[in-house]
């Protein structure tokens, strides 16, 4: 029976803890029978009371003290209970955990791994919905990672952990209660499935089997089942085969697998849940135009967020949010 | 608690420093360096009397913008200092971090006011993890005390009983503002609500310093508990360069207790003079092997030469 993605991620806190005696666990509301509010961290406190510390509500200096852990030999994972809390840590995040290594001469690693719930959908509003990987985006030195729930959420973090460096690891609200999709054979919902190399893969899926697809739509995170929900709806209604790009590491960016495929398709739709000015699409969009001016036949097509809020009742929540209807509008004005 | 170091000592280090920092005041001046530094120049028996109670190879001193004097006082190394400074390859940092974002051995230092101490908080709680004996000194400024992460970091270290010496050189000036602009209340007492210990001392004398901070670094390394030790101190030059908005009688006034005079009758005429000249020899050599050391980066010239 398939495990939901929260419980991947909980049982990959376990493994963690049992094989690695340096990492420890930080954040509120850790200790159990609560463990963490999307109950990812339940059963270490009971386990391992020394290594999993529930703090006083101190976002803004958490960041900070986890730095110096890592910095003097430990390997912190914070986790933030709502990522739109990075916002308190950003003084730490820039002008401390992205610089140490590298202004300090490579003297010092900073091993720290930053969890942190995001995106929209379960109507927690403006402040508890946001995505806002854009703000690390282009900060020197910090991976970011985004687990969707086409990835092996254990694998990720396993990875995470195991960097020197620091990691901000951005987990899927709305993915947390399903299981994860995982390719069987090669498929997911027959669907042909590749995988890049190295420890944050890109998970490629392809209606034709990546023989004849009309269009590269790539996306991450929780704007990923609406990238893939509206390739499936494509393909049904209208035999549009597209290829959809489902980034594991959000920065910095491996361009290799969009290249590939924008020279087979020649056309880019990018799916965030976030705003897209200065965002995730906008920098792909910058770099292909560069990298793939040959390839590409149609201008790249950028779908996110309306600009403002996310509010909070469900109706108007999804108004704001990308939705599928958006992503099959964007791909039929291209092919 | 005692450590044996005498007058003469003491004496030596704070005058190193001295030094060394108005070297860095004439390098500006006369346009040899650029960016910026931020002397200690009347604040050293600060950095000498309380690190001379710190081991650089157990503890750990997290320092800020005005930095140069603990760098020194720990770590012993005008040449690496002045180097990074300069821009050389040989300095500490290879020239990367420059005058306030310095690291070596157990030495770090930042230069966003109040970010230092969560990295510190991290620092004691890592330590008390894996040694258990560590003292893990902070120093900031009194302006630093408007950072909420202060109080932050003071409530979670006594929450956690880590090892944390909090030194806050109060000055009475942040950059320009006086403290009456930017304080409310009292300095010391902030501790108190945290029930973290604290003592506050005003005195430029270093013997008195370093009684103080032995007390307050036996706390810490004992109790495996933070403290926080508030030394009242005077800032004889510029926040940085040259940037004085103060009356120079009242700076005049403060000059009477530079730590130099006040620990000079300690010991003989003769003896400090054989320092002096000792430290102004050690650095001519210092100052001419990093004027030795190349460039870091390449060579700016024209449109983009910093001014
Ligand atoms: C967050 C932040 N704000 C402003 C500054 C600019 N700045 C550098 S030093 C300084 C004054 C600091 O005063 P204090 O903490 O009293 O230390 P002192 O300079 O007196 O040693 C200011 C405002 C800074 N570096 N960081």
């Amino acid at each position: 029976m398939s495990t939901r993605c929260v419980e991947d991620l909980n049982a990959a806190l376990v493994e963690i803890f049992e094989t690695r005696d340096d990492v420890e666990l930080i954040g509120e509301d850790l200790l159990d029978p609560y463990g963490g509010a999307f109950n990812a961290s339940k059963g270490l406190s009971e386990r391992w009371p020394d290594r999993v510390l529930t703090t006083p509500i101190s976002e803004a200096s958490l960041f900070g003290i986890a730095a110096g852990m890592a910095i003097r030999g430990r390997r912190p994972i914070l986790e933030i209970m709502f990522g739109d809390f990075l916002a308190l840590g950003f003084d730490q995040i820039v002008n401390g955990i992205s610089k140490f290594r590298e202004m300090y001469d490579d003297q010092v690693s900073v091993p720290l791994v930053v969890r942190a719930p995001m995106g929209g959908r379960r109507g927690y509003g403006p402040t508890h919905s946001q995505s806002l990987e854009k703000l690390l985006i282009g900060v020197p030195n910090l991976t970011v990672v985004a687990a969707s729930e086409f990835h092996d959420w254990g694998a990720l973090l396993h990875a995470a952990v195991d960097s020197d460096d620091p990691v901000f690891f951005i987990e899927s609200k709305i993915a947390y209660g399903k299981p994860a999709r995982r390719p069987a054979g090669g498929y997911v919902d027959g669907w042909a499935v590749r995988e890049t190399p190295g420890p944050f893969p890109a998970v490629r899926l392809s209606a034709s089997g990546f023989a004849d697809d009309q269009v590269t739509i790539v996306t991450y995170g929780p704007a990923a089942p609406i990238a893939m929900d509206a390739a499936t709806e494509m393909l049904l209604e209208d035999e549009v085969f597209s290829e959809v790009l489902v980034l594991g590491r959000v920065h910095p960016l491996d361009l290799a697998p969009i290249t590939d495929s924008l020279a087979r398709t020649g056309a880019l739709v990018t799916v965030e849940e976030g705003g897209v000015t200065g965002g995730f699409g906008a920098e792909i969009a910058a770099q292909v135009q560069s990298t793939s001016w040959s390839d590409l036949r149609h201008p790249v097509v950028r779908i996110g967020a309306r600009d403002g809020i996310i509010p909070s009742a469900p109706g108007l929540e999804d108004e704001a949010l990308p939705s599928v209807a958006d992503v099959v509008g964007a791909v039929e004005r291209l092919v | 608690m005692t450590v044996d170091v005498t007058p003469a000592e003491l004496y030596r280090r704070m005058y190193r420093i001295r030094l060394l920092e108005e070297r860095l005041l004439d390098l500006f001046a006369t346009g040899a360096l650029v960016g910026t530094t931020h002397t200690c120049i009347g604040q050293e028996a600060n950095a000498v009397g309380v690190i001379a109670h710190l081991d650089p190879e157990r503890d750990i001193v997290v320092s800020n913008h005005r930095c140069h004097g603990h760098y020194i006082a720990f770590q012993d190394d005008i040449f690496g200092l002045l180097a990074e400074v300069m821009g050389r390859v040989d300095g500490v940092c290879s020239g990367k971090g420059g005058s306030q974002h310095l690291c070596s051995g157990n030495f770090y230092t930042n230069g966003v006011q109040g970010s230092i101490v969560p990295l510190a908080t991290g620092m004691a709680m890592a330590e008390k993890r894996t040694h258990g004996d560590t003292v893990v000194c902070v120093f900031i400024g009194d302006g630093t005390l408007g950072q909420g992460v202060v109080y932050e970091c003071l409530n979670m270290a006594s929450l956690w009983r880590l090892p944390l010496l909090v030194v806050c050189e109060d000055n009475r000036i942040a950059q320009t503002t006086p403290r009456a602009l930017a304080i409310a209340g009292d300095v010391a007492a902030r501790a108190t609500p945290f029930g973290v210990e604290s003592a506050a001392y005003a005195t430029t004398d270093v013997l008195e310093v370093l009684d103080a901070a032995g007390a307050a670094v036996e706390y810490v390394r004992r109790e495996q508990a933070p403290y926080f030790l508030v030394l009242e101190t005077h800032r004889l030059r510029a926040h940085s360069k040259s940037d004085d908005t103060r009356d120079p009688v009242e700076i005049a006034a403060m000059a009477a207790e530079d730590p130099l005079l006040v620990l000079a009758p300690h010991l003989p005429d003769a003896e400090r003079r054989e320092i002096e000249a000792e430290a102004e020899a050690e650095l001519a050599e210092v100052a001419a092997a990093a004027e030795r050391s190349p460039v870091a980066g390449r060579s700016v010239t024209g449109a983009g030469a910093p001014s």
